[in-house]
C-alpha cells in the first residue's frame, strides 16, 4: 500500500491546469480531495506521472444561485455541502446524502467535482446528480461546455470527460418548493459504498404524485435514472400496488455484481426496497 | 489522633489499590501522541525491507529474477529462498511443531504467500523494487476446502512432508492431515447415545476470522557485528519466547539477544507467533550491517499474518426427554491453512477445546479433532481467547439452542436444568479439566431478572403472532450465552512452548523513599498492565500505586515471562506480582520488628504499614520501612528491599459469565438491530473495575464483528478477497450496540488474589450471544441452525430459504 513515485502540480487557474493537463498528456491525473484517487495509487491501480493538485484555484470553490439553478463549484468538499445553508434551503436531498457519504474525515476532503467525475459506480453523488437534472460544466483546451450528468456515465470509470477536460462546475435547478425528497441507502458500516441506493426527488398534488423522478446507486456498471419506475407512480397516491410495480421496473434495469455485499439477486431485491422506501418517505415530507 | 489523621478509609483509597477504578496510567501518554510503537523506532542508517508476494495460492516457483529490481535506485539487496539457505534459515519451526517457509522454497501455498524480500533505503524504493523482481510460477491446482483436503485425489500440498507417516502431534493419515486429537471416553459416550430419548446433530461451523489489531505486526532488527548481537525492536505479546525462538534457530547466544517490546497497539493473538517479516529483517540486517525495519501493511496483516477459528465442528448432544443431557460427541475439522501455525501449548493441537463440555454437568463426551492443510494463510491463532475456547464456547452453547428448541423447552430453563452446580466445584469435566470454582445458577438468575428475561419472552411471542398475521416484517430474537473459558496457561504439569513451561514472574524492587518499580514477565498491548499490576502491588505491601513503575518487554531487564495472551497475564503474572509483593512485605516486617523493638509475630499489616497488636500508637509506614531497609536493617540482614517470583500455577482459571442479546431483524433486507446486549462476567476478584468494563466493551465489539460478518473469506479457486477494512467487517462506534456490563464475584481458591482474568471472556461469550439470538429469531419459521457470520444479505438469504421473502 505505497504510491509509486509522481510529480506534483498546483496550478492557480482552470488555464494553468487544462495547459498542464494537455502538455503531460496521459499520464497526468486532477487531484482534487485524493479520497479515491490516492487509494488508488496506494494500491498501485492507478500511477499517474503527474498529478495536477485544484487547490490553487479558488475559482473552483464555492456554492451559489443562479437564477433558478444552485452551482457548486467542483472543489466544494461534501462537508462544505452539509455546512451550507443554501443548501439545506433548496436541495435538502443533497445534505441528506453528503452526510451518508464516508465519515467526516473523508467529507472534509473529498469533493462535489471528484465525486461526480470519479466514474465509479459507487459514489453517491451521479445518480443523485441526474435525479436532479443536473449539468456538469466542463473546461478544456476546446473551451467549456456543459454535459447533462445523464448524458456524462459510460461505463465503470468512463465518462464523457475528454483528454485535457477540467469538470469545473455542477448545476441544478433547485427543485420546485413543496417538494419530497428521500435518498435511502443500504450499507454494512460508516464508510461503506452502498449495497443499493435510491435517490426520490417527486410533487404531490392533491395527495397523488405529479411529478417524481428516481436516481439508482451501485446497481450497475453507471449510476442510473429509472425512468419506468417513476413513470409507474405518477398520478397514483403510491398504494402498495404502484409501490411494487416502481420497485419492479427499477430492479429490472439493475445489473450489479455480486460482491461481499451480497449476490446479484439480493442487490436488486434491496435496490427495489430502496426505492420503495424512498418514494414514501419522499411523498411524506411532500407539502 | 487528631483530627487531621487520615481515617481507614482514606488510607486505603490513597493506595489506588486492588477495587478501585484508578484511570490508566499509561493512557496519559497514548492520548497526547507520546506512545512509543515500533513503527517510532528510528536507528541511524536504517534499512526498509518489504516482499514480494504470491499472486498464486499455490504453484511452483520456476525462476526468480531481481535483476530489474537491483537497478532501482535505493534497492541494496533481494532476499529469497536461496539466500537464506546460505545460513539455514529457509525455513523456521512454528509453536505447534511444524515447520513452515521463511520465502516461497521451490513452491507456494497460499495467496499473498512472502516470495523475496526487497530491501532499500526508504518504503518507497522497497516498493518499487517490489514491482520489478520478476517471479515465474506454474499455477498448481488449489485446495480451498477443507472437507476435501483429505479426499484420494487431493492435490499434494506440503512436498516436504510426503511420506512422514507421522506428525508433531502423532500419525497423518494422508498427506495433508496435520493430526487426530482425540479426548473423552468413547464407549461411555456411544452407549449414552444409544440410551437417550433425545439426540440432536449439526455441523456448527466457526467462520476463519482474523485479530486484526489496529497497529500491525512490525519490527527493527539491528544486528552488530563487531559484538555479535542482535536487537530486535517487534509487536511481540511474548518476547521473551521470541528471544529463545531466535536462539535456537539462528544460533546466536541468547544472552547476545535483546529483543525489546515497545508500545503496542493491540495483539489480540496476532503477535504471539513468529512471522517471515522478523526472519527477514534479521537476515537482512545481519547482511546489509544496517538496521532493517519491517512493517506490514493492512493488506498484509488479514492475509497473511496469522489468521483465527476456521473450525468445523460436528456436534451432537445426548439428553432425556425431560431435558437432562447424558453425552456430547464432537468432531472438529480444523483447517490450518498451508501450515501448522496454531499459537497453543505445544502438547496441545487444538488448544483448550476440550473445554467444550461448558457449563454442563455431561456424565460422558468424546471429542476428535482433525487438522487439515489448505491453500491459505497458516495459522490459527487464539484471537482474544485461551486456545480454541471460543470455538469451543460457540459450539456448546449453539448445541444447548439446538436441543432446547428440539424438546421444545426455553434455552434458559435447559441450562439451568443442566448447570454444574456450586457445591460440585472443583468439578472434574468429562474431558478432563478440574473448574476451579463457579456459581453459574446465581449468576444466570441475576442475568434473567436484570434483563426482564420472561417478559422479553412474552414479547417475543406477540411479535412472532404479528408476524405470522403480516402485520409486521421484523422478527425477534433472544441470545443467551452461558460460557466457561479456560485460561491462565498454564501449570507446568500440562503446558509449556517449546519445553518452556508456561510459568510468569515479576520482580520488585523499592527504593530508599518509598517507591519502586516492577518489571513482569508479560507484556500489555493495551490491557493497561501499568495501571493494574500496581494496584495488586499497592494493596499487597502498602505504597501507592502511583509510587511503583511497571515495566514490560524489554528482555535484557524483565524476568523471563511467557508473555501476554489466553488472558493468562493476570492469573498468571498478576499471581507472581502478588507472591513478589509478599515475599517484599515479609522482609518488611522482619525491618519494622527490629525498629519497633518487638517480635515479628507481634505485627499486623495494617494498610500502609505494621502495626503492634494491642498497641494502636506503636505503627511504622512501609514507606519509613523502605527507608530502613537502606540504612538499618537487622544484624545479619541483607540490606535492600526487592524480590523475585516465578509461579507455576497449580491450576487455570475459569472465569465464566451470562450474557444475553436481544435483536431484531428485517427480513426483507436481512438488516438487523442490536437492542439489547447484557453481559455479566464473573471474572473472581476484580481488580480495576473500570478496566474491566473497558475489556468487556471492547471484547463484545469483537464479538459483535465477528459474528456478524467478520470473515476472512476465500473465493473457489484459493483468492482472498477480504483483504481490506471495506470487506473486512470493522465495526465504527456507529454499528457498536450499547453494552450494558454486569458482575457477580467467585473469587479463584486458588489464586494468590483469587483473580481469574477477564480479557477474553466478552469475546468467547458474546459471539454465541449473538450467534443464538439470530438462529432464535429465525428458529419460528422453521430453521435449527443458521452459520455465521450473520450480515444483512445471509440473514435475508435465511429469510428467503424459510419462506418468509418473495
Ligand atoms: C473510506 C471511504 C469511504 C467512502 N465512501 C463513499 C461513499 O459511501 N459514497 C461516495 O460517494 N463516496 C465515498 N468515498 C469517496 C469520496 O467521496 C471521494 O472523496 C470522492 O469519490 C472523490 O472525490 P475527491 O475530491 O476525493 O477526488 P479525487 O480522489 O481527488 O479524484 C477522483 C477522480 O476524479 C478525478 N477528478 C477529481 N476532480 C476532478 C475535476 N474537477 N475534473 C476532472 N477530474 C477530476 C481525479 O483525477 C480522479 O480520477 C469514500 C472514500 C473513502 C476513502
Amino acid at each position: 500500500m505505497i504510491p509509486g513515485s509522481f510529480n506534483y502540480h498546483r496550478p492557480a487557474s482552470v488555464a494553468d491546469a487544462v495547459k498542464l493537463l494537455v502538455n503531460l498528456g496521459e499520464d497526468a491525473r486532477p487531484l482534487a480531495g485524493g479520497h479515491s484517487l490516492v487509494p488508488m495509487m496506494k494500491l498501485r491501480l492507478a500511477t499517474p506521472a503527474h498529478l495536477i493538485d485544484l487547490h490553487g484555484i479558488t475559482a473552483l470553490k464555492g456554492i451559489s444561485r443562479d437564477g433558478g439553478n444552485v452551482v457548486i463549484g467542483a472543489m466544494t468538499t461534501q462537508h462544505d455541502l452539509l455546512a451550507s445553508e443554501e443548501i439545506a434551503r433548496s436541495a435538502p436531498i443533497l445534505h441528506e446524502t453528503a452526510l451518508l457519504i464516508a465519515d467526516p474525515q473523508v467529507r472534509y476532503r473529498g469533493t462535489i467535482g471528484g465525486n461526480v467525475a470519479n466514474g465509479d459506480p459507487g459514489n453517491d453523488m451521479p445518480a443523485l446528480m441526474m435525479t436532479l437534472g443536473a449539468t456538469y460544466r466542463l473546461e478544456g483546451p476546446g473551451g467549456v461546455r456543459d454535459v447533462a450528468a445523464a448524458d456524462f456515465y459510460q461505463g465503470a470509470y468512463f465518462t464523457a470527460l475528454e483528454p485535457g477536460e477540467i469538470l469545473t462546475s455542477v448545476s441544478f435547478p433547485a427543485p420546485a418548493t413543496g417538494h419530497g425528497c428521500a435518498y435511502e441507502k443500504l450499507k454494512r458500516k460508516v464508510g461503506d459504498y452502498a449495497t443499493a441506493a435510491a435517490a426520490v426527488v417527486l410533487t404531490m398534488a392533491s395527495g397523488k404524485v405529479a411529478t417524481c423522478s428516481i436516481g439508482l446507486t451501485n446497481v450497475h456498471e453507471t449510476p442510473l435514472l429509472a425512468t419506468d419506475a417513476a413513470k409507474a407512480v405518477i398520478g397514483t397516491s403510491l398504494d402498495a400496488a404502484s409501490l411494487k410495480k416502481a420497485a419492479a421496473a427499477a430492479s429490472a434495469i439493475m445489473a450489479p455484481a455480486a460482491d461481499a455485499r451480497g449476490p446479484v439477486e439480493y442487490r436488486k431485491h434491496v435496490g427495489g426496497i430502496m426505492v420503495t422506501r424512498a418514494l414514501q418517505r419522499a411523498a411524506s415530507v411532500a407539502k | 489522633m487528631n483530627d487531621l489523621t487520615p481515617t481507614r478509609e482514606q488510607r486505603t483509597a490513597a493506595l489506588e489499590g486492588m477495587g478501585c477504578k484508578r484511570k490508566r496510567v499509561e493512557d496519559i501518554r497514548f492520548t497526547q501522541g507520546r506512545g512509543n510503537y515500533v513503527d517510532d523506532v528510528k536507528l541511524p542508517g536504517m534499512l526498509h525491507g518489504d516482499f514480494v508476494r504470491s499472486p498464486h495460492p499455490h504453484a511452483r516457483v520456476k525462476k526468480i529474477d531481481d535483476s530489474e529490481a537491483l537497478k532501482v535506485p535505493g534497492v541494496l539487496a533481494v532476499i529469497t529462498a536461496e539466500t537464506l539457505k546460505t545460513v539455514n534459515l529457509a525455513w523456521m519451526p512454528t509453536l505447534a511443531g511444524d515447520v513452515q517457509m521463511v520465502l516461497a522454497d521451490g513452491k507456494v501455498l497460499f495467496q499473498n504467500q512472502e516470495v523475496a524480500f526487497v530491501v532499500a533505503t526508504d518504503r518507497y524504493e522497497a516498493d518499487d523494487g517490489i514491482n520489478k523482481v520478476i517471479v515465474e510460477y506454474e499455477a498448481l491446482p488449489p485446495l480451498v476446502d477443507p472437507f476435501k483436503a483429505m479426499d484420494a485425489d487431493a492435490p499434494v500440498l506440503r512436498e516436504d512432508l510426503v511420506g512422514k507417516t507421522i506428525g508433531a502431534h502423532g500419525p497423518r493419515k494422508h498427506n495433508n492431515h496435520i493430526f487426530e486429537w482425540t479426548v473423552g471416553d468413547k464407549e461411555m459416550t456411544d452407549a449414552a447415545f444409544k440410551k437417550a430419548d433425545v439426540t440432536i446433530k449439526e455441523m456448527i461451523s466457526y467462520h476463519r476470522t482474523h485479530p486484526s489489531p489496529l497497529e500491525t505486526c512490525q519490527c527493527v532488527c539491528s544486528f552488530d557485528k563487531i559484538k555479535g548481537e542482535l536487537t530486535i525492536y517487534g509487536t511481540f505479546q511474548a518476547p521473551h519466547v521470541i528471544r529463545t525462538v531466535v536462539a535456537l534457530i539462528a544460533k546466536i547466544p541468547e544472552h547476545k539477544i535483546h529483543v525489546i517490546a515497545p508500545d503496542i497497539g493491540g495483539g489480540f493473538g496476532n503477535k504471539v507467533g513468529a512471522y517471515p517479516g522478523y526472519i527477514c529483517a534479521a537476515v537482512a540486517s545481519i547482511v546489509t550491517g544496517k538496521p532493517v525495519k519491517w512493517v506490514e501493511d493492512r493488506i498484509e496483516n488479514l492475509t497473511a499474518t496469522s489468521f483465527a477459528r476456521d473450525y468445523h465442528m460436528t456436534t451432537e448432544v445426548a439428553a432425556t426427554k425431560d431435558g437432562k443431557v447424558t453425552g456430547l460427541r464432537v468432531h472438529v475439522l480444523a483447517d490450518h491453512g498451508a501450515f501448522d501455525a496454531c499459537a497453543d501449548p505445544s502438547k496441545w493441537p487444538a488448544g483448550f477445546f476440550n473445554i467444550v463440555t461448558g457449563s454442563y454437568d455431561f456424565p460422558t463426551a468424546h471429542l476428535a479433532v482433525d487438522g487439515v492443510y489448505t491453500n491459505k494463510a497458516p495459522g490459527g491463532v487464539a484471537y482474544r481467547c485461551s486456545f480454541r475456547v471460543t470455538e469451543a464456547a460457540y459450539c456448546i452453547e449453539r448445541a444447548m439452542d439446538i436441543l432446547a428448541q428440539k424438546l421444545n423447552m426455553d434455552p434458559a430453563e435447559l441450562r439451568l436444568k443442566n448447570f454444574i452446580k456450586a457445591e460440585q466445584f472443583p468439578y472434574h469435566s468429562a474431558l478432563g479439566w478440574e473448574y476451579d470454582s463457579g456459581d453459574y445458577h446465581t449468576a444466570m438468575r441475576k442475568m434473567m431478572e436484570t434483563t426482564g428475561y420472561a417478559a422479553l419472552r412474552k414479547e417475543q411471542a406477540e411479535k412472532r403472532a404479528a408476524f405470522k398475521r403480516g402485520e409486521t416484517r421484523d422478527i425477534m430474537g433472544l441470545g443467551i450465552s452461558f460460557f466457561t473459558e479456560i485460561v491462565g496457561a498454564g501449570p507446568s504439569k500440562n503446558c509449556d512452548i517449546l519445553g518452556i513451561a508456561m510459568f510468569d514472574s515479576c520482580e520488585i524492587r523499592m527504593h530508599p523513599t518509598g517507591a519502586g518499580i516492577a518489571r513482569v514477565g508479560s507484556k500489555s498491548q493495551g490491557q493497561g498492565h501499568e495501571t493494574t499490576w500496581a494496584q495488586i502491588i499497592a494493596t499487597e505491601i502498602g505504597i501507592p500505586a502511583d509510587n511503583i513503575m511497571v515495566e514490560e518487554g524489554n528482555t535484557d531487564t524483565a524476568p523471563y515471562g511467557l508473555g501476554t495472551y489466553g488472558s493468562r497475564s493476570t492469573p498468571v503474572a498478576g499471581a507472581a506480582i502478588a507472591m513478589a509483593a509478599r515475599k517484599i512485605k515479609a522482609k518488611a516486617q522482619m525491618i519494622a520488628a527490629y525498629k519497633l523493638e518487638v517480635h515479628e509475630d507481634d505485627l499486623e499489616f495494617d494498610i500502609d504499614g505494621f502495626r503492634v497488636r494491642g498497641l494502636p500508637e506503636k505503627f511504622m509506614s512501609m514507606k519509613d520501612i523502605c527507608w530502613a531497609a537502606y540504612n538499618s536493617v537487622p544484624p545479619g540482614m541483607e540490606p535492600g528491599l526487592e524480590a523475585v517470583s516465578y509461579y507455576d500455577p497449580p491450576n487455570m482459571t475459569y472465569p465464566f459469565g451470562a450474557y444475553l442479546c436481544v435483536m431484531d431483524i428485517d427480513v426483507d433486507t436481512g438488516v438487523y438491530k442490536v437492542r439489547r446486549f447484557y453481559a455479566l462476567d464473573d471474572c473472581g476478584t476484580r481488580i480495576n473495575p473500570m478496566i474491566i468494563e473497558g475489556q468487556v466493551h471492547g471484547g463484545l465489539t469483537e464479538a459483535f464483528a465477528i459474528a456478524m460478518g467478520q470473515e476472512i473469506r476465500y473465493d473457489e479457486v484459493g483468492n482472498v478477497v477480504t483483504g481490506s477494512f471495506m470487506d473486512f467487517f470493522m465495526p465504527t462506534a456507529v454499528e457498536t450496540p450499547h453494552w450494558e456490563t454486569d458482575f457477580t464475584v467467585t473469587p479463584s481458591p486458588h489464586h494468590p488474589i483469587g483473580a481469574k482474568g477477564v480479557g477474553e471472556s466478552p469475546n468467547v461469550g458474546g459471539v454465541p450471544a449473538f450467534s443464538n439470538a439470530v438462529n432464535d429469531a429465525f428458529s419460528f419459521l422453521g430453521s435449527t441452525h443458521i452459520q455465521m457470520p450473520h450480515d444483512f444479505w445471509r440473514n435475508w438469504k435465511a429469510a428467503k430459504d424459510l419462506g418468509a421473502v418473495a
